[in-house]
């Protein structure tokens, strides 16, 4: 019941002075000269070449889901630089602060950095990622021209954004929460965290979280309603089932994170009594309610890359996936067993033996699916002829790595021996053995797989196997220490430490993480060459990797209507199985095709929103008030335009073609077609 | 494998080559349904913490002290008449009577205002008797769940009245009448969420 317990709340400032502005971290003042003169050199250059026509013409306002998918990639990109940052700091103060040494990082500073390395790694790395992936192929993989809501996703888009930026700005102004990424009560709550850090967390989440949750109906929607005629459930790619399922979760679980971070805020902002330590709050149900939506999140996580996998197994093998309905199956068993897990997370709440058995063996039986997805993907590639491409090699490794860190988290199911080993550096490098080891290296084989559809050309080799080997030798060198450590019983989140026999094992790990900062550089080398070299990657068949599902029929880039006719489907691997059928693109007869309009709608919504949580951030409560009434007021004033749609012209999609017809040809393309 | 059977003209077989549009927002309900689901389980989750917490008193007021149920009678009254209302417009809109459909709108909205005002002086009452949110977890819980769907109400009503609006100037096109479907599905949903509220904290805690 304690009323905020800052310093004093202006009318006009709020809390807000110029106190909060970290000046006395000489790291975090580094950090935003650098920003500063990247930020100031990037947008010096976007205006130097007249691009912010372009930007916001093609790109900020477009509901095509093709450039949403980009953009989305992107953003996980910039992010993910940011998270690997943490990481590496985080790794440096452990190899340091031995034999009396506090390392560099005091612990405001340090806490800070664990915090926002798994807030963003988790809701601003690896969510853009998969929902970008899911955005750019689940339409093309359908046979459809957009997303159901094409406005709503170009929104999703904009919120998820909106929630990184408020995380961006907590680095400059202010704080960030330094309770851990799940920022669990009462260290939460007002009493123990007074500052702006845990404000930051619920505000950038509650946003980017009506992003993804309205992102995840519109893709339901879109693989339920939109799939080509012909094409039942049970014909569809593995990645669009895999997806529609990760989608499922999304519209499942997020709505509870939602609640409970509404919960922790009112907690917070009013005073009531949901998690806090008297007057009968129970910190307990947030922990509960927090992993009803956090386990479901982590199947959310790796669902869509099991897809991605599946599809080029079966691509790189040249056969059709062994056990498609098994593989159907499995994942939908892993949707509905995710739900029934959560409590894994916090055996040692005291719950019971029953409580604790149920729960112990509900997460070993996920195994049971996720096992018979490895023996679908190890007999597809049985007897098939194997070609070893980027997207291939980051497939196999995923497969050695992903199954030590499946056997781990069995491990850690059994309930006796996670009390031994709870919050522990052996769970640490469990969940960062899946998480990299699925979602990570599995985000990489897509990029590498379909960076050619998107973009017309292939990724360079040379680079991308210096990144494959750095990341994946940086990986086991990295964690694997972890486990050692976890086992002796160091936990997490530690940040100086008195028994100097560990120090090797933080050499080694820090050692790790500095190559697959090597492979994080040879990465962005890969795409730097590879733009820079495109006309000698160029790849015009569209089709490079002799794909098998039907975004391998469109050009690379596909035209911004995707199909000039509908495909109709007769069976898996649709497109295949037209290669077989020797089907010709029709090269007449084009209609004018009916498409929705692009929008800055999204872009100012999201904004309002960045300011109304800034404002709620730092109590400026007018500000708060007149953002949302803006927020509000403009969501009606949209509503009042009809005018939403336009075809395009049968011409422009003739001229398409026919541009299209003439790089099949070998022609040189026309320009402006 | 099928070549055989689509030798004649492949590309027929595997491209329809006289598709026509799509009439446009035909997967709008669908959407505004699992958006629904959504909603639901935020009341869910909502509803769990009444039922974990509802009992944790702290030595304050509980549910006997501050329940009226003749006020929330008419409460509940005033919202199933609400939803009545709205199938009324939803009727006329059937049968494409702007007059009526905004007539009936109109009903709909009072009724959902009057719903709003018993549910604030009833606010008023319990903070007045010192039964305020930050009193104990129950009080918390209370005004969370109850808040919440009063929330709905509001926004509900907002989103009313500019639908009046559109229907007015716009008349019952298309994209009107969707938006009417889903403001009624909207409305009777937070009917049925009510019920569980009535059911659940009030009958339920004078029980206890």
């Amino acid at each position: 019941m304690s009323a905020p317990a800052t310093t004093e709340v202006s009318p006009i400032f709020g809390r807000l002075s110029l106190d909060h502005l970290p000046l006395h971290e000489p790291i975090v003042v580094a950090t935003f000269i650098v920003v500063l003169i990247g930020g100031g050199a990037l947008l010096a250059l976007i205006t130097r070449y007249k691009l912010w026509g372009m930007l916001w013409n093609d790109w900020f306002t477009s509901v095509d889901h093709k450039k949403i998918g980009i953009m989305y990639m992107v953003l996980g990109l910039v992010m993910f630089l940011r998270g690997f940052a943490d990481a590496i700091m985080m790794r440096l103060q452990q190899v340091m602060a031995f034999n009396g040494s506090e390392g560099y990082l005091n612990a405001h500073h340090y806490d800070q950095i664990f915090t926002a390395h798994g807030v963003i790694m988790i809701f601003f790395v690896a969510m853009p990622f998969i929902t970008g992936l899911m955005n750019y192929i689940v339409p093309l993989q359908i046979g459809a021209r957009d997303v159901s809501f094409p406005f709503l996703n170009n929104f999703s888009f904009w919120m998820t954004t909106a929630g990184a930026v408020l995380v961006m700005v907590s680095l400059f102004v202010g704080e960030f929460a330094q309770t851990g990424w799940l920022a669990y009560p009462p260290l939460s709550g007002i009493a123990y965290s007074p500052n702006s850090g845990v404000d930051y967390y619920i505000w950038a989440l509650q946003i980017a979280g009506v992003g993804t949750t309205l992102s995840g109906i519109n893709l339901i929607v879109t693989i339920i309603k939109m799939r080509a005629p012909g094409m039942s459930l049970m014909r569809m790619p593995v990645f669009t089932w895999t997806s529609l399922c990760a989608n499922v979760l999304i519209v499942a679980s997020f709505p509870v994170l939602t609640a409970v971070l509404a919960l922790l805020s009112l907690d917070r902002y009013v005073g009531t009594n949901f998690f806090t330590n008297d007057f009968g709050g129970s910190p307990m149900m947030y922990v509960n309610l927090i992993w009803i939506w956090g386990h479901p999140e982590v199947y959310i996580l790796i669902l869509p890359l099991f897809g991605v996998f599946s599809e080029i197994t079966s691509t790189f093998s040249g056969k059709r996936l062994f056990g498609y309905t098994s593989m159907v199956y499995a994942t939908v068993c892993i949707t509905i067993l995710s739900y029934v897990v959560w409590l894994h997370h916090f055996f040692t709440m005291g719950s019971g033996a029953s409580v604790n058995s149920f729960f112990g063996i509900t997460t070993m039986v996920i195994s049971i699916p996720t096992g018979a997805k490895l023996f679908n993907w190890l007999f597809t590639m049985y007897r098939g002829r194997i070609r070893f491409d980027l997207p291939m090699m980051w497939t196999i490794a995923f497969m050695l790595t992903f199954v030590v860190g499946g056997m781990t988290g069995v491990l850690l199911a059994v309930p006796p021996a996670d009390f031994v080993l709870h919050n522990s550096l052996f769970l640490i490098a469990h969940f960062h053995n899946v998480i990299i080891g699925g979602v990570v290296f599995g985000v990489f084989a897509a990029i590498n797989y379909w960076w050619p559809k998107a973009f017309g050309y292939k990724l360079n080799e040379f680079w991308g196997k210096i990144s494959f080997w750095c990341w994946v030798v940086g990986f086991w060198l990295a964690f694997m220490p972890l486990y050692v450590l976890g086992l002796m019983g160091v936990t997490r989140r530690m940040r100086v430490f008195d028994d100097p026999s560990l120090q090797i094992w933080f050499l080694i790990a820090g050692l790790g993480a500095l190559v697959i900062a090597a492979g994080i550089g040879a990465m962005l080398v890969q795409f730097a060459v590879s733009i820079w070299k495109r006309d000698e990657l160029r790849e015009v068949s569209g089709d490079p990797w002799e794909g098998r599902t039907l975004e391998w029929a469109t050009s690379s880039p596909p035209p911004d209507y995707n199909f000039a006719f509908t495909p109709i489907i007769h069976g898996h691997d649709a497109w295949h199985e037209m290669k077989q059928a020797g089907v010709k693109r029709p090269l007449s007869g084009f209609r004018a095709i009916h498409m929705p309009k692009n929008t800055g709608t999204g872009v100012v919504l999201a904004a309002l929103s960045i300011v109304c949580g800034f404002a709620l951030v730092w109590y400026i409560w007018w500000l708060a008030a007149l953002s949302f009434l803006g927020i509000v007021g403009y969501a009606i004033w949209h509503t009042f335009n009809y005018d939403r749609d336009f075809h395009i012209p049968a011409e422009t999609v003739a001229a398409t073609e026919e541009a299209r017809t003439r790089q099949l040809a070998g022609q040189p393309a026309v320009q402006g077609a | 494998m099928q070549s055989n059977t689509a030798a004649a003209d492949p590309t027929a077989r595997y491209y329809d080559l006289h598709e026509h549009d799509h009439p446009e927002g035909g997967s709008t309900m669908l959407g505004f349904w699992i958006y629904l689901m959504s909603d639901c389980l935020i009341f869910a989750i909502l509803f769990a913490c009444y039922a974990v917490l509802g009992g944790n008193l702290a030595a304050g007021p509980g549910p006997k002290d501050l329940f009226d149920l003749n006020l929330i009678a008419l409460n509940t009254a005033m919202l199933l008449f609400s939803s009545i209302t709205y199938g009324f417009a939803m009727l006329a809109m059937a049968r494409g009577d702007k007059q009526k459909v905004l007539l009936w709108l109109g009903i709909t909205g009072l009724f959902g205002l009057a719903f709003l005002s018993i549910e604030l002086y009833e606010f008023q009452h319990m903070i007045h008797l010192g039964a305020t949110p930050q009193r104990s977890a129950f009080l918390s819980a209370f005004f969370t769940l109850v808040g919440t769907h009063g929330l709905h109400v509001t926004f509900g009503l907002i989103w009313l009245v500019t639908l009046m609006v559109q229907v007015n100037r716009f008349g019952l096109k298309p994209a009107n009448q969707r938006r009417l479907m889903c403001l009624s599905l909207f409305w009777h949903f937070l009917d049925v969420i009510w019920i569980g509220v009535f059911t659940f904290v009030y009958l339920m805690g004078m029980l206890r």
